[in-house]
């Protein structure tokens, strides 16, 4: 952290802390029967501290932030106990054992919570202004016009341009980060001791990150406000925080202050976890290694795709412009080759590769996918060419059609394309290939939901290269998963492609993640492609000032470092 | 969910909401919204009166369709009963013996004109009878409508703030059991309970014959009765009135009730799940606000729209409750054709009748898009 | 009740949906649902078994000892009374569950058979077919469904009223008003599911639009079907009663039909004969009530905000069962894998 941080003037430093959790456990009632999701948890937070409470999904960390405010569910049952000190320090509460009115008052005036969803979190039938004000008349008598003035003045100090006239917006009229802001706002404005940030940037582009992760700050330092900031995301966590808890199911497994527990991590959980984190830079031998091994006259070969002035156009209805996704991109991927294709959401990044693929319709320009031009292409003639191509969609969860055996699924290509009768007749295949994609072959039997995230996106992988495609397509294969989980499947991929050599086109919004594959990597902004090139290229000196300002948005996992670049970060700005 | 919520009394709520809510997926990938923050409101509300057209031009033809696919109304209604020659002298009178493509266009420019034919039995114009009776079904619907919400809407807010407990296990029952119980049978039980055995409400009609004939001598009647009642400045005429209404309100309130009870309910839950409100109640808002503020509002716009779609539940209930307390509106008048096997009548009433369920959709619609700001902004 | 093919094939029975739903279900809701199952069976027993059961038949006026008379009070001869028409008012209400199960029977059959189909199609091709059935849909939902019975009547019999008039004029009214809902129902799911991953990656694979159709789409859209069937199925009994109240019904010599008799009973009320007005009305309401109590638990149970749990009585279970694999991460055969989440506990 920087010096600054260091010298702050920790306001309650001396007096109690603001949060003290101890011996908490929380249990919920599911159909699978009672499951404890926290367990024994004892933690503090000090007045002005910026605690991050880091863990993957199920280690029980959204449940203790919901504890503090008594949100959780009926469902659930909680014991041990969690105490709230109000600002002054004058009141102490245990949240656990306060009745109704008496949690009501507690809630929003020692702590107030910041939601993971802005879109979820503010009521779209109601003007902001509204639901701020609302929030300060619950705690304390206040005119209407001096709630107002309040509320306009908090609104200018998270950074929403005009307040004064954006009061009275509706939530659906701002765009997700000023939502995101919003509702910081609405924590800020009853002055509460300790602000539960609940992953408030994972919905967020990476730039928005930046600046809410900015705004974050700034609520401890001029605000006064100590945060509980609960995330996945190590790159968060370097950048805000100045302890850090690790959960692990449902236990706290490590606690230290952030530049400790990322430079000597104690527990091994802690540093399996940080070795798990791609991080940007490391792919770059990988990258020089696989361009020395290829052979003369590669570079001269016939791309796999190529996409000259490519454009996609959503048609609108009624006459009302369309909407234009992707605009004059010029792209190529030649055999072999990993193209990573980074974005921010709505760059059109996921419409370039549902092109390719044929699932979405190319407008302008043209796009040759193994050596058949895609604008205007009909169903027909693309028939021979599907089994060629791979694909791997985004979300495990929704990629296997919930009543076929993973079995099944994997062997449809095999099936449509006639290479097998049945599912029964491809199951030899369907085993290798299975064992290729490090599944058990008993794991065909088993239907999708009975498995997990990480092993569905193998089986996906195992899917898409059942016909021995000379493309693959990955749209964000990794972005649901968990770190720990990304790191095995990346692994993997990197595996399957130098043994198989296909060509590969990967998408993702994770730039450390594109460095780690890709031997060439190309950035798209709102539709136009900004910057291509070597990963070291790119990302080691970006010409181009998206490109650079998206590179200085990212968080990366160490805290020194991460200072550095928010400094660099603000200067961009 | 511009027309769309595929609701019956008891909707699918997943079903309804898989409509309402598309995922939100990267932009430009799903589809744009035919409204929203694109079109405007005056957009959407055009494109909704357009509607109208195909839809009241659809159910004009599934009618006539229906009706010549076997025959005329008049061998439908005289078949057997007159002999060969005659009924063909009738049949050629009313023009029933051309092709059917000329008498679907005759149809359909006099239903453009307005004109919904001419009764077979007492040779009044449609129009006349809707005119003459219609009052008196508005009346009705509107007295229904009153208790409907009433009842309906707080016990819907209370079921869902007490969901699973005793007051909502009751209320629940009450729901289902008013919506499993056949309009005209719930009339027939409260007219034995109410009118016969306990003697405290007239059996039938809508006013005593005084009460009438102090209303008829009004220069200007309405045909709505308790308006008359009032302007007869009698107070007798005015309770004679409101005594006639009571019982016919209630059965076909309380079917109307029961559906708005579970709507309100499924709704609120809904809401009272949300995101919103969780963020609002961690903020410290009182849970009764929580109730009437940030939940139901939100819910209130699918509700509006499915209320819409219950226009042709209340009418068809009207015509049974007047049918069951001789209330002399539309339905009774329907049942009488029906008895009369007037089938011209019967045609004419009831396309009309689809054609005011097809409008009042729309007005429904309207005030269902000025009160969600995302709409109107 | 009718029941949709079976989910997944390796549970068998215990993953038909409503015997799913019924293991799944708690508390209240798992009352209702019996509730509604047990009444819903009686229906379809008292139908199918209504020779047995009935004393009389339902157009019987006389027996060995001469005539039953008209409205006779309940007495040892005659448990629920005799109607106006000098019908024996218990037979006529068990056979009345015939005609009832008939009527929804075959309008269920019909409306979902058309309904899902047009709604496959519809949604999945979209287009201008697509948007042709969604007005032409809206319009008839829009149209009152007894008001459609009433012109069906008509046309089917002139009004006369034999049996299998009576039937087909409710039963076909109820699947033209019930078609919509399905068509729409089945064709929001299909737009759903044909946007979900496994089926775009069926069409990368290059499978036909009529495998992705039916191997993919058509089974895992019939989800919400079980809940409007038992919607059909009670407004399938309203419109009949509905009907037949208007004097449209069947005849009495022809078969027995609840609504028809309160028809007749209309003025029985008015001078405090109230056997036979009650008793087929508590027919009516009975079989609603049953089918409709169905409905609702099993709309309940689909919808996860309205599902209720358990409460968990005290902080307990099992740990390990939450999240991840007992023992640590670095010690599981596999590393990192074994830091998944398991199976979601969220299904």
């Amino acid at each position: 952290m920087t010096a600054r941080t260091d010298t702050m003037p920790h306001r309650g430093a001396t007096a109690e802390p603001v949060v003290e959790i101890t011996d908490l456990s929380v249990s919920f009632a599911t159909d699978a029967g009672n499951v404890r999701a926290v367990d024994g948890v004892s933690l503090t937070v000090a007045a002005g501290e910026v605690l991050a409470v880091v863990g993957e999904s199920g280690s029980g960390k959204s449940v203790t932030a919901k504890t503090l405010l008594g949100l959780l569910p009926s469902t659930a049952t909680t014991r041990g106990a969690v105490v709230l000190s109000s600002r002054d320090g004058a009141v102490r509460s245990d949240v656990v054992a306060l009745d109704r009115s008496a949690l009501r008052e507690v809630r929003g005036r020692d702590a107030a919570m910041v939601f993971q969803e802005p879109s979820t979190a503010l009521n779209p039938v109601y003007p902001i202004g509204w639901q701020i004000i609302e929030g300060l008349r619950s705690h304390q008598k206040i005119s209407r016009s001096d709630a107002r003035a309040k509320a306009v003045d908090i609104l200018r100090r998270v950074g929403i341009p005009d307040p004064e006239r954006r009061i009275d917006h509706y939530p659906h009229q701002f765009s997700g980060g000023q939502k995101q802001r919003i509702v910081i706002a609405q924590a800020l404005v009853l002055d509460p001791g300790v602000i539960i940030a609940d992953e408030p940037t994972t919905a967020l582009d990476v730039t928005v990150q930046a600046e809410i992760l900015d705004l974050l700050r700034r609520c401890r330092d001029e605000f006064g406000a100590a945060i509980v900031l609960i995330t996945h995301n190590m790159g968060v966590v370097a950048d805000l925080a100045d302890r850090v808890a690790v959960m692990y199911q449902g236990k706290i497994v490590e606690q230290a202050p952030v530049r400790d527990l990322f430079g000597a991590p104690q527990h091994e959980y802690t540093r399996s976890l940080l070795d798990a984190v791609p991080r940007i830079g490391s792919g770059g031998a990988h990258a020089r290694a696989r361009a020395a091994a290829r052979p003369a006259g590669w570079a001269e070969q016939t791309p796999v795709v190529e996409a000259k002035d490519l454009e996609i156009v959503y048609p609108g209805r009624l006459r009302q412009p369309g909407f234009r996704a992707v605009d004059k991109v010029s792209l190529a991927i030649r055999p072999g080759e990993v193209v990573g294709l980074v974005g921010e959401s709505g760059s059109g990044k996921t419409t370039i590769g549902r092109a390719i693929a044929g699932l979405t319709r190319v407008t302008g320009g043209s796009l040759q996918v193994l050596g058949l031009e895609m604008n205007g292409v009909r169903e027909r003639a693309l028939r021979p060419v599907r089994p060629r191509i791979g694909f791997v969609f985004q979300d495990p969860a929704t990629s296997f059609n919930p009543l076929l055996t993973i079995a099944e699924c994997v062997a449809e290509p095999l099936v449509v394309h006639g290479r097998a009768r049945d599912a029964r007749a491809a199951r030899a295949r369907v085993d290798e290939l299975l064992e290729s994609a490090q599944l058990p072959r008993s794991y065909g039997d088993r239907f999708p939901h009975e498995l997990s995230g990480g092993q569905r996106q193998r089986a996906s992988l195992a899917r898409a290269l059942a016909l021995d495609p000379e493309l693959l397509i990955a749209d964000e294969p990794t972005s649901a998963l968990d770190v720990s989980v990304q790191a095995r499947v990346l692994e993997l991929f990197s595996e399957l492609q130098e043994q198989l050599g296909f060509a590969c086109l990967f998408i993702s919004h994770d730039l450390a993640v594109v460095d780690l594959l890709a031997d060439r990597i190309a950035v798209l902004h709102r539709g136009r492609l900004v910057e291509e090139g070597t990963g070291e290229q790119v990302l080691g000196s970006p010409r181009e000032e998206y490109t650079q300002r998206l590179l200085a948005s990212l968080p990366v996992p160490d805290p020194d470092e991460q200072a550095r670049r928010r400094e660099a970060w603000r200067a961009l700005a | 969910m511009t027309s769309t919520s595929t609701t019956g009394p008891l909707q699918p709520t997943g079903a309804a909401d898989a409509t309402a809510t598309g995922g939100d997926a990267t932009p430009g990938r799903k589809e744009p919204r035919t409204r929203g923050s694109g079109g405007g409101l005056g957009r959407y509300l055009l494109v909704r009166f357009l509607l109208i057209i195909p839809t009241v031009f659809i159910l004009v033809t599934v009618v006539f369709v229906l009706m010549r696919a076997t025959g005329d109304p008049i061998t439908a209604a005289q078949g057997g009963r007159l002999p060969a020659d005659q009924l063909a002298e009738r049949i050629h009178q009313a023009g029933y013996d051309r092709p059917i493509l000329v008498q679907y266009g005759e149809y359909l420019g006099n239903i453009l004109q307005g004109d919904f034919g001419t009764t077979l039995s007492d040779s009044r114009p449609v129009t006349e009878v809707l005119t003459t009776f219609g009052s008196a079904t508005l009346e009705l619907a509107c007295y229904a409508l009153l208790v409907a919400f009433v009842v309906g809407i707080p016990l819907g807010l209370v079921a869902a703030y007490f969901r699973d407990r005793t007051h909502d296990a009751l209320l629940r029952v009450f729901a289902i059991a008013c919506y499993a119980t056949p309009v005209f049978f719930a009339g027939l039980l409260l007219k034995l309970v109410f009118a016969v055995q306990l003697d405290w409400l007239p059996v039938s009609g809508r006013a005593s014959t005084r009460s009438e004939i102090a209303m008829r001598q009004l220069d200007d009647p309405t045909g709505i009765y308790l308006i008359d009642a009032i302007r007869t400045g009698n107070g007798e005429v005015v309770s004679d009135v409101l005594q006639h209404a009571v019982l016919p309100a209630i059965a076909l309130g309380l079917l109307t009730a029961g559906v708005f009870l579970r709507l309100v309910r499924t709704n609120v839950i809904g809401t009272l799940g949300s995101g919103y409100v969780d963020a609002a109640r961690s903020r410290g808002v009182r849970e009764s606000r929580l109730l009437r503020k940030h939940a139901y509002k939100p819910a209130l716009i699918p509700i509006i729209t499915v209320v819409g779609m219950q226009v042709a539940m209340l009418l068809v209930g009207a015509v049974l409750t007047e049918t069951t307390f001789e209330w002399r509106g539309l339905g009774f008048q329907l049942s009488q054709y029906l008895q009369a096997r007037d089938f011209v009548a019967v045609q004419g009433i009831v396309v009309l009748l689809a054609v005011i369920v097809a409008v009042t959709n729309f007005l429904v619609d309207v005030i269902a898009a000025l009160i969600d700001p995302r709409v109107r902004y | 009740m009718a029941t949709t093919p079976a989910t997944t094939p390796r549970r068998g029975w215990r993953r038909l949906p409503v015997v799913h739903q019924l293991r799944q279900s708690v508390g209240l809701q798992r009352g209702m649902l019996i509730a509604g199952l047990v009444l819903t069976g009686l229906l379809v027993l008292t139908a199918l078994i209504a020779p047995l059961l009935a004393p009389y038949g339902y157009n019987q006026l006389r027996d060995a000892d001469g005539p039953f008379g008209a409205q006779q009070p309940p007495s040892a001869e005659h448990w629920l009374g005799t109607t106006v028409g000098g019908f024996d008012v218990l037979s006529r209400v068990i056979y009345g569950s015939r005609t009832a199960l008939l009527v929804m029977v075959i309008a269920i059959a019909a409306s979902l058979v058309i309904g899902v189909l047009l709604g496959l199609v519809s949604g999945y091709f979209g287009g201008w077919l697509d948007r042709v059935l969604v007005v032409a849909a809206d319009a008839i939902y829009a149209f009152p469904s007894l008001l459609l019975a009433i012109v069906l009547a008509i046309v089917i019999s002139g009004g006369q009223s034999s049996m299998w008039g009576g039937v087909l004029a409710a039963a076909l009214s109820i699947t033209v008003v019930f078609t919509p809902q399905y068509l729409r129902v089945v064709r929001a799911e299909t737009i759903r599911i044909k946007s979900e991953a496994f089926v775009e990656s069926a069409r990368v694979i290059g499978a036909s639009n009529g495998r992705i159709m039916t191997k993919h789409v058509l089974r895992n859209a019939t989800r919400t079907l079980p809940l409007i069937i038992t919607l059909n199925a009670s407004e399938a009994v309203l419109t009949l009663a509905g009907l037949g109240f208007l004097g449209f019904g069947i005849e009495p010599t022809k078969a027995a039909e609840w609504g028809y008799d309160l028809n007749r009973a209309i003025a029985d009320v008015t001078s405090g004969i109230w056997w036979t007005s009650v008793f087929p009305g508590v027919a009516i309401v009975l079989s609603v009530l049953g089918i409709t109590l169905v409905g609702e638990s099993l709309n309940d149970l689909a919808d996860p905000r309205l599902r209720t749990r358990r409460a968990s009585a005290d902080v307990q279970g099992d740990v390990a069962a939450t999240s991840v694999v007992p023992g640590g991460a670095l010690t599981v055969p596999g590393g990192l894998e074994g830091l998944e989440p398991g199976t979601e506990a969220a299904r």
